[in-house]
């Protein structure tokens, strides 16, 4: 029994102990390197999305790092795979904090992810910037209204984009009768359809059905028969490119052949592969940037990017970049490569001469910026409107 | 009414795969009383045998599904000979753990190779769609191969369980292990030529869900593996044509519940009828005919 009784006694301490060494462990860091935390979808459902970004973010860091660096010090991007699930996004942020002291985090791509550790990184402070996660409550909580201190973002947010596709079907394509599918797992999807609703209704359209799908769905023949029926003129279907892709093949496959639309979350080449280019005729997204648009930034950075990937970089790789020079701009701004300064500095972002945009964040820690509109012809992309803030 | 036709069709297209993959289960389950969980998983390396026939071999529709059938029926054969056989005289526990271990292994060592990414399953033949009553229901070629292929292996199926000297010996087996080993029936191969069987069968699946829903990915297993389960005690765990019409009834009861409530029950309801049928008759709807097992 007293035997039994050390023993334990033993256990507690022994673990006690390797708590506090673990916690304690990785204090030094070197300060030659500014350590940046990456927590990106490399793999899983939106696996495309992180590695577009994670492509945007280090061909922005080698340019810097070659000119120099900032305040004479290398940028290390310390990154990790969040594997596109939330929990693991959370995890991930947190080793990020306490195991690799990064002084700032850019991540997650989807707004789900990025939500699951927005309360982590409050309570260690330690700035967050997301470049493509679009829902409103990344950065303000809805439960109190108050603009949460340390997250920041270097995109658009949904209100804007789904009012810009509503106001887009309604005045540009004339149809007045919309069906919305959406994806009802992620709060990106189901932000979008809310605000495209909203818009849609208030400019004199009529929405015929709102219907769901959940992220593990591979079968949407059902619920798109269903809103065969309901003969309706445009289906926005603000989803990510994996279920996007097979929806809308399905979709034509059931003759379906009114035009559809979404957001960002449809730019992915694997978009193309899945539903194929035929069947993506006839479809429009709002997005952040387009590799066809004229302006010599865009061009020099596609360039770039082509030389280093062999690819076109897509919107994703775009705002990857974005963020890394937003980034830097504040860093450069505070003095002082710390989270706290980081923070303040982020807070005064004005005009950083971007690749989507020049940008700079409001009130809400918002990128105020326009989008493009974009249409699938054949499966490339076309440019087909510019709409501002 | 157009529409209520159009739905049928959808269900009994998903529902013919769930079949095929139910019929796995059934077989061993009739043969060694096991829940095979790694069953799904062997559906979903179906389907990558599939891909990689048709990508890298370069073959059509009827010999990359030949193909990936026999991957799979050795596959099978090489599960039951290395994780169940050792453990056949074990507590069925510890037998159905091992069986969510190879589950597990199967999903992760794919992914690990293979990388988590879905795949886009090449269009192996051309796809065309037919219309009745004015465009409002339309069937593609592939929801017919789905059919016919699956009606054609379950023909197949019933021939050699009911007629051939294997199929005899099967069906010895699953009344009684002792007393056909004493007949002189080699148990041990038997048993193995069931898993081969079962597995050729959830990889013919796995290529038809490639080619119906062009894209694999390492965990595509996991959902079509429990909803076959469901169909497979649905029908009658152990019931070969009870597999056939468990899957077809869960076929279309998922698409007539997308379509006329919302998609969102689709699967909550799968699991309602898995619950009810074990409440109110557990040996499932074919359940009377308990001797005629395999």
């Amino acid at each position: 029994m007293r035997k039994s009784f050390l023993t334990v006694i033993a256990v507690v301490l022994l673990s006690f102990l390797l708590l506090f060494t673990s916690a304690c462990g990785n204090k030094s860091s070197t300060s030659d390197t500014i350590k940046i935390g990456a927590n990106l979808e490399l793999s899983g459902n939106v696996a495309t999305l992180g590695q577009s970004g994670l492509n945007g973010v280090m061909l922005a860091v080698e340019e810097i790092n070659a000119a120099g660096g900032v305040l004479g010090k290398k940028i290390e991007i310390v990154k990790y795979d969040n594997k596109s699930d939330n929990t693991e996004a959370a995890s991930v942020a947190t080793r990020l904090i306490t195991q690799d002291k990064v002084v700032a985090i850019i991540g997650s791509m989807t707004s789900g992810n990025t939500l699951s550790y927005v309360n982590i990184a409050e309570t260690n402070k330690v700035p967050v910037i997301s470049p493509s996660a679009t829902n409103p409550d990344v950065t303000v909580d809805p439960k109190t209204g108050k603009v949460r201190e340390y997250i920041f973002r270097t995109c658009f947010i949904d209100p804007f984009q789904g009012t810009a596709m509503a106001k887009f079907v309604l005045n540009e394509l004339k149809l007045k009768k919309a069906v919305v599918l959406k994806d009802n797992t992620a709060p990106y999807s189901v932000g979008l359809a809310k605000f495209f609703v909203e818009a849609f209704k208030n400019n004199g359209g009529e929405i015929l059905a709102d219907e769901n799908y959940t992220s593990n769905d591979q079968d949407f023949r059902s619920v798109l028969t269903k809103i065969k029926g309901l003969n309706p003129e445009f289906i926005y279907v603000p989803g990510y490119y994996e279920q996007v892709g097979q929806i809308v093949k399905q979709a034509r496959e059931l003759g379906i052949n009114v035009p559809m639309g979404g957001g960002d979350g449809w730019d992915s080449p694997k978009l193309v592969e899945i539903a194929g280019a035929a069947p993506l005729n006839n479809t429009f997204i709002t997005n952040h940037y387009s590799s066809l648009m004229p302006d010599p930034k865009v061009q020099d950075f596609v360039k770039k990017y082509k030389e280093k990937y062999g690819s076109e970089p897509d919107a994703m790789a775009a705002v990857g970049y974005d963020t890394v020079l937003v980034l830097v701009d504040a860093i450069k701004r505070a003095g002082e490569a710390t989270p706290e300064k980081i923070k303040e500095a982020l807070k005064t972002t004005k005009d950083v001469e971007g690749v989507t945009a020049k940008i700079s964040l409001d009130e809400n820690h918002n990128a105020v910026k326009g989008l493009v509109i974009l249409e699938y012809k054949d499966g490339k992309q076309t440019y087909k409107a510019y709409v501002n803030p | 009414m157009t529409e209520f036709i159009q739905q049928l069709i959808n269900g009994i297209s998903v529902g013919s795969i769930y079949a095929l993959i139910a019929l796995g289960y059934t077989m061993v389950y009739g043969i060694i009383k096991l829940i095979n969980f790694a069953h799904g998983d062997v559906y979903m390396l179906g389907a990558f045998a599939g891909l990689y026939a048709t990508l890298v071999l370069k073959m059509s529709f009827v010999p990359a599904l030949l193909f990936s059938m026999i991957v799979c029926a050795i596959l099978g054969i090489i599960i039951e000979r290395l994780a169940y056989r050792p453990l056949r005289n074990a507590p069925k526990i510890v037998i159905l753990i091992t069986a969510i271990g190879v589950s597990f292994f199967l999903e992760y060592t794919t992914m690990y190779f293979l990388g988590p990414q879905p795949r886009a399953f090449p269009a192996i033949f051309k796809e065309v769609s037919y219309s009745f009553f004015g465009g409002k229901v339309t069937i593609s070629n592939r929801e017919i191969t789905i059919v016919v292929v699956t009606i054609v292996l379950m023909i197949l199926l019933q021939y050699i369980v009911h007629n051939t000297k294997i199929g005899k010996a099967m069906r010895a087996v699953s009344y009684d292990m002792q007393a056909a080993r004493l007949m002189g029936i080699n148990v041990d191969s038997t048993i193995s030529a069931t898993f081969a069987l079962g597995s050729a069968l959830a990889a013919a699946a796995g290529v038809l869900v490639g080619v119906y829903y062009n894209k694999v990915f390492p965990l595509m297993g996991i959902m079509f593996g429990l909803k076959a389960f469901v169909s497979a005690v649905l029908g009658g765990i152990g019931i070969i044509p009870g597999a056939m019409t468990g899957g077809l009834i869960l076929g279309i009861t998922e698409a007539l519940v997308s379509g006329y409530g919302s998609s969102l029950y689709r699967d909550p309801v799968a699991f309602v009828i898995l619950i009810l049928i074990l409440l109110v008759k557990p040996s499932g709807l074919f359940g009377k005919n308990v001797r005629e097992k395999v």
